[in-house]
């Protein structure tokens, strides 16, 4: 299964619902690409609802930490919401749970920024 | 049981590594394995076989992926070979590290590591070879 994304805004943060895997390819180009365009559109607060992302390689953690830095260097804020244990267990594991925002309430997240 | 082995040779694509993984995840499955080993198998599997399309063989179609996966009474056993220039152990360093969190990349090796209970990297001039164990615990086949 490919990824899919879809964005909606709520109270001026950009959500993006991200489902499928982010691997490298297809899954890794299609989180770059949408959050580079959303940062270019002047989109500075995003939220990554991982949700429904059932499977992440090394390639997806990759294209995360990248979107970390991308958002973090162009003034913006990039956080993650509802991880799945999968997703959880492998950012503890790198270490990344300490350098993400990671969020389990969409309410809660949204008022953060 | 008897032992059971399974070898592809495949083209340095994508495409291999989507079909090692999910041979991986077939055969891990058969082996008896519990929902997190063979997620943990297959993403070990993916991640070699990534290093060795990307990493390894840089997508060049005149080079090929060798994939075994065998099965003995005691391991599923994978060993996945390219026909690149060798990995450099050197250039290994822990994405743990502070100085490494924030890279895009480096830590396939690791997460295989960390899914497997045994992982033997053999880098030479002709290619690199990594084999990756894991101990069966679940229901014998037959």
């Amino acid at each position: 299964m490919s990824m899919k994304t879809s964005t909606r805004q709520v109270d001026g943060v950009t959500i993006v619902d991200l489902s499928g895997r982010i691997t490298l390819g297809e899954g890794s180009v299609v989180l770059r690409d949408t959050v580079r365009d959303l940062l270019s559109k002047g989109n500075k607060k995003l939220l990554l609802n991982l949700g429904d992302v059932n499977y992440i390689d090394s390639s997806g953690i990759g294209e995360l930490v990248s979107a970390f830095t991308t958002a973090k260097n162009q003034g913006g804020e990039l956080k993650l919401l509802n991880l799945t244990k999968k997703v959880h267990d492998l950012l503890q594991i790198t270490k990344l749970y300490t350098v993400f925002d990671v969020r389990d309430d969409e309410a809660t997240a949204v008022k953060s920024f | 049981m008897v032992p059971q082995r399974v070898s592809y040779t495949m083209d340095s694509t994508l495409e291999t590594v989507n079909h090692a993984e999910e041979v991986a995840t077939r055969l891990a499955t058969e082996a008896g394995f519990d929902d997190e080993d063979v997620m943990k198998i297959s993403m070990a599997v993916r991640e070699a076989a990534v290093n060795a399309v990307l990493h390894g063989n840089a997508y060049d179609l005149a080079k090929k992926v060798m994939v075994d996966f065998e099965r003995t009474a005691h391991d599923l056993v994978i060993t996945i070979r390219d026909q690149g220039r060798g990995l450099d152990m050197s250039k290994l360093p822990d994405p743990r590290e502070e100085e490494n969190l924030l890279k895009m990349s480096g830590r396939g090796i690791f997460l295989i590591r960390s899914f497997m209970d045994k992982v033997e990297i053999h880098p030479s001039h002709s290619g690199t070879e990594i084999k990756l164990t894991k101990h069966v615990h679940g229901p014998t086949v037959t």
